[in-house]
């Protein structure tokens, strides 16, 4: 190293900040995945909604004052071939206080399926203020040739749910895994 | 050419010619060889792409499926994009600044001659296989450029050939780039400061930059497509907790700089061939190398006005449509340099002039359209239609490639050492000029009508106006195997050039022998 010329040890140091360069930004491409989901779940975006344990739940002033509207919905991908919708399509909440209600899903297929359900909810302003004890979506979801089921979800609105929602959408998306 | 340039050096003990026979091309570090290999390659791959784009436009020629099955219009409308981009237009850009940049600063080469050759070498193999997926089991990729999830992984067996033909790009360009950036840094002659280096340097550096930051997002895109077909990861599967739309952001976060490395050196030829052909200084040079760093910057906080439709809250919108909106600031700062540089010229109209003034108002043009597009509330109306269609054709054909074709015109005779037939080229500038008018304008119209785009069908109310557009296509498309015929022409038997060449030009370059000798500033110059 030391028979190098000052031109060439400049050009070294520089070629390596150089190729620095691309080589942090091709992990930065990777680290947009985990930012993107912080991002998403600290702002509520994409309705990425929260789970919350029986306990805490249960220490949420309930507040009677207020009514606000669930309106559930159920979609199906491509693949697969299911029956999908949930068991009643709206119902009255109050912030505060759990409430569970059932997703009927069959599998028309004769041979055994794996689904996997992911929610999302509208208003995104909401969906931070949406969080679930108990659902389907949280596991995989077996299910034998031509069996039919019905999948509970428990769920409570947060009490600081923003003043404006009267109405929150909370839907399923049914995907089949391989 | 090669003969040209070894008789030229023959008289001098210091110069060594280029070797002998077809080995030459493949093992040359020559930066004058290498960009024009870089170059011939372009040609060839503007042409394989242009032939692509007739065939959509036969297809849409009459509204129904005449020509061609809807598979194989979509595997026309995703190649040419890429065949254009990727192999046209990008080693157009390289190819030039391996040319011009180390004659321009006063270097005797590029300052990797080995990598250089890699950069180019490379490409052939990335094109191979990239054009030979047409072949293969399921076509050639068909989903878009944009290769959105989950479509693009409905790809059959051109998928993984895809995704390595991309990366391999993504290679060439990087390490054409670091060459560039270590050229620019480290080999100007004494005396060429930053703020005296010629505007075509300066837009290449940034450019180099935006390559270097962005094609590796690219890349770390696309492998996260290949993993989630093949390898069971869930970046963009919703089912598996991922999110397709992530995809958007991260592609766009690479495709917007991309926009401005297809442009940012267009803009530098242009600020080199006003000030010859008007012969006057560049009106505002530092604040146009300002406008090109902010335009650069600006680039990496816009990409989500390609995503005004993906459902994103309305503060996000704001703000990409305001920091979109802010690009024109910059832009418009050179576009009135531009036009200032011409105010009481002396100007003539030579070819190079007449496709940079060319530039200059239909790039305008384009960039009018691009203002409009940037407003959230009229895009959720013109997203995917034909007005983008129009808008990015404006850009980039009478924008970038009208660009290109000036800088071959501009400095052929000092590549070869011949002029060019100055009345078939003035001749090639107003058939492509009226014809690329033709084509794109007429799309404008059916784009604000609601004619969307990537449809190999449309409804008949759409009819006249593509009829007119296609014809313009081909129009264009014939006029460029004139601009062939020009080039090779003034390759072989042009009539002999001068030194100056252009008795406005300015800069090192003229200071060499038309064609200079292939080892040029072996000892540096001195700028003052």
């Amino acid at each position: 190293m030391s028979n190098q010329t000052q031109p060439q040890r400049s050009m070294r140091s520089l070629l390596t900040k150089l190729f620095l360069v691309p080589i942090m930004m091709f992990g930065f491409g990777y680290l947009m995945v985990p930012l993107y989901d912080i991002f998403c779940d600290v702002t509520g975006l994409n309705g990425k909604t929260g789970a919350i344990s029986e306990a805490k739940a249960s220490q949420m002033v309930v507040n009677t004052e207020r009514e606000i509207k669930i309106q559930f919905t159920s979609n199906i991908n491509q693949n697969g071939s299911w029956e999908f919708r949930p068991a009643q399509s709206i119902m009255t909440v109050h912030p505060g206080k759990p409430y569970t209600t059932t997703f009927y899903a069959r599998n028309k297929l004769n041979e055994a399926v794996t689904s996997q359900s992911i929610p999302s909810v509208t208003p995104n302003k909401a969906a931070a203020h949406f969080d679930k004890m108990e659902c389907f979506c949280f596991t995989e979801q077996k299910f034998a040739a031509l069996e039919e089921r019905e999948m509970p979800v428990t769920f409570v609105v947060g009490t600081a749910v923003p003043e404006e929602v009267d109405t929150i959408t909370l839907a399923y998306t049914l995907f089949t895994k391989k | 050419m090669n003969a040209q340039a070894v008789e030229h050096v023959d008289h001098d003990d210091h110069h060594h010619g280029p070797a002998k026979g077809w080995m030459r091309w493949l093992t040359t570090t020559n930066h004058k060889d290498i960009g024009s290999l870089y170059l011939w390659f372009s040609l060839i791959m503007f042409f394989i792409g242009g032939i692509m784009a007739l065939v959509i436009r036969a297809e849409l020629f009459q509204p129904g499926l005449q020509l061609v099955d809807p598979g194989f219009f979509n595997q026309m409308t995703t190649m040419h994009a890429l065949v254009m981009i990727f192999l046209a237009l990008m080693p157009a850009f390289v190819g030039l600044a391996n040319w011009m940049i180390p004659i321009m600063i006063g270097a005797p080469d590029m300052a990797l001659p080995r990598m250089n050759n890699w950069s180019f070498w490379i490409l052939p193999f990335a094109s191979i296989m990239l054009l030979s997926t047409l072949f293969v089991d399921g076509g050639a990729p068909a989903g878009g450029w944009t290769m959105y999830p989950p479509l693009v992984l409905q790809t059959g067996a051109a998928f993984p050939m895809l995704i390595f033909a991309v990366h391999l790009l993504g290679i060439s360009s990087i390490m054409g780039s670091i060459n560039i950036i270590a050229t620019i840094m480290n080999m100007r002659a004494p005396g060429m400061t930053y703020m005296k280096m010629p505007l075509f340097v300066w837009t290449w550096f940034i450019t180099a930059y935006l390559l270097i930051a962005t094609m590796p997002v690219l890349a770390g895109a696309v492998t996260m497509l290949l993993t989630d077909k093949y390898f069971a990861t869930s970046f963009f599967s919703a089912a598996g907790g991922g999110d397709p739309v992530m995809f958007q952001h991260i592609f766009w976060f690479f495709g917007h700089p991309e926009v401005y490395i297809l442009i940012l050196p267009a803009f530098g030829i242009v600020s080199q061939i006003i000030p010859t052909f008007a012969r006057k200084q560049l009106f505002g040079y530092s604040s146009m190398v300002y406008a090109t760093a902010s335009i650069a910057f600006l680039s990496f906080i816009v990409w989500a006005h390609h995503m005004f439709t993906v459902g994103l809250p309305v503060s996000a919108e704001l703000f990409f449509m305001f920091a979109t909106m802010l690009i024109a600031v910059p832009t418009g700062v050179k576009v009135f340099n531009w036009v200032s540089t011409m105010w009481k010229g002396s100007m003539t109209f030579e070819t190079p002039m007449l496709f940079s003034i060319g530039f200059v108002i239909m790039f305008t043009i384009g960039g009018f359209s691009g203002l409009m597009l940037a407003l959230t509330p009229v895009d959720f109306q013109y997203h995917d239609t034909y007005f983008v269609v129009a808008h990015f054709h404006y850009v980039l054909v009478p924008g970038a490639i009208f660009s290109v074709m000036a800088a071959a015109y501009y400095w052929l005779p000092k590549w070869t050492g011949h002029m060019y037939d100055e009345k078939l080229g003035k001749f090639h500038f107003w058939m492509s000029t009226i014809f690329v008018n033709i084509l794109f304008f007429p799309q404008h119209f059916v784009g604000l009508a609601g004619m969307p785009r990537r449809i190999p069908d449309y409804a008949v109310q759409f009819a006249d106006f593509n009829a007119i557009s296609s014809i313009g296509a081909f129009g264009f498309g014939l006029s460029q195997l004139l601009f062939a015929y020009i080039m090779i022409k003034a390759v072989r038997s042009g009539k002999k050039a001068t030194d100056q060449v252009w008795d406005g030009a300015e800069g090192l370059e003229w200071t060499l022998s038309s064609p200079p000798p292939y080892h040029s500033f072996s000892t540096q110059p001195i700028v003052k």
